[in-house]
């Protein structure tokens, strides 16, 4: 099933999807979709029975500055090929162009593996998930200053270590943390 | 009054005492960062046996520990880790910064690594090599106890 047969598929339940196929050097089936659509389209690509990815390899950001739109989603879909997932295994490479400035929807709640690597492309390369259930640094320093894989970040950096202060923490503070931290657990 | 033959005795002075007691078991702390860790267990391995130098006791507490081997290249996150681990080991206490890496920064100029660990502990020896073979870090083992050695216990 190459990509113009997916888009096929796929434009019968997301019609404006602006959805584009290109050819890949490696032959693998790759389409652009329009990042306003890219949450039915994912949607799509997952629940549709002759499609059924179910399983998103991997997610990760591209940074072509300074080049217009800035960013590109590279979205790693598989379908297994086994029953309910899929009539024959096949890959696709799904991307979404994203401008400096812009706004991704989360695909975390179509396949809850993006949630972790939404979590490190917004880490390195500062990408606004918008309704991503948990933004936070995942890898740098939750007090790090600026996204050190954008194409525009300093190599080196000349700043002192930062090494904390011997930690002093007051008995509230020290259960509301651990509260705090439990309470998170849960949610997740 | 028995005779001074039948008497035992060696003079010496506590320094030398302390000295001597301080060099002969020197204990690490169990704290590998990366690859150079690897280096750092065949050292403690039967193959070249640390045990021959009394610092073959990797403890898993720094409340227990004489020295830090700082074994691997250091992020700037685990920085403040490192630095805690250091103020928790008690006095007399000695760091070895283990391989480029940990030195210098080898071949990680970037970002996140931090280009030497004495900026953020004070370390007494540096062993050069990437990583440096056991028979390296023994002998740094071996500076270190002449370091204690030179050093005034009471001073």
């Amino acid at each position: 099933m190459d990509s113009t047969a997916i888009i096929d598929v796929l434009s019968r339940t997301v019609p404006a999807a602006g959805l584009e196929s290109v050819k890949a050097g490696d032959g693998m089936p790759t389409l652009y979709v329009a990042v306003d659509q890219l949450l039915p389209a994912c949607r799509a690509l997952r629940d549709t029975p002759e499609l059924g990815f179910a399983f998103l390899a991997d997610l990760l950001p591209v940074d072509y500055y300074p080049r217009q739109p800035r960013f590109e989603i590279v979205y790693l879909l598989a379908s297994l090929g086994v029953a309910g997932f899929g009539d024959t295994p096949k890959r696709l490479r799904v991307k979404v162009r994203v401008p400096a400035d812009g706004v991704v929807p989360s695909v975390s709640s179509v396949w809850p593996a993006a949630n972790w690597s939404e979590r490190e492309a917004y880490d390195f390369f500062g990408i606004n998930f918008g309704d991503h259930p948990d933004m936070r640094r995942i890898l740098m320093p939750e007090d790090w200053e600026g996204f050190p894989l954008r194409k525009d970040y300093p190599v080196q950096i000349k700043q002192p270590v930062k090494v904390y202060e011997p930690l002093q923490v007051s008995q509230e503070q020290f259960v509301a943390n651990i509260e705090a931290t439990r309470d998170r657990a849960r949610k997740d | 009054m028995p005779d001074n033959e039948d008497i035992p005795v060696l003079l010496t002075t506590v320094d030398k005492m302390v000295n001597w007691a301080r060099r002969s078991s020197i204990w690490p702390v169990t704290f590998g960062l990366a690859c150079c860790a690897i280096e750092m267990m065949a050292m403690s391995a039967s193959r070249y046996d640390i045990a021959r130098f009394g610092a073959e006791v990797f403890r898993g507490s720094p409340r227990q520990s004489d020295l830090m081997i700082v074994a691997g290249r250091l992020s700037r996150k685990m920085a403040p880790v490192l630095r805690r681990i250091y103020d928790q080991m008690p006095e007399p206490k000695y760091v070895i910064s283990m391989g480029a890496c940990a030195s210098v920064g080898g071949v990680f100029d970037n970002y996140a690594i931090v280009q030497g660990v004495d900026q953020v502990v004070p370390v007494d020896v540096f062993v050069p090599g990437c990583p440096p073979r056991p028979e390296s870090l023994i002998y740094g083992i071996v500076q270190l106890q002449k370091k204690i050695d030179r050093s005034k216990a009471f001073a």
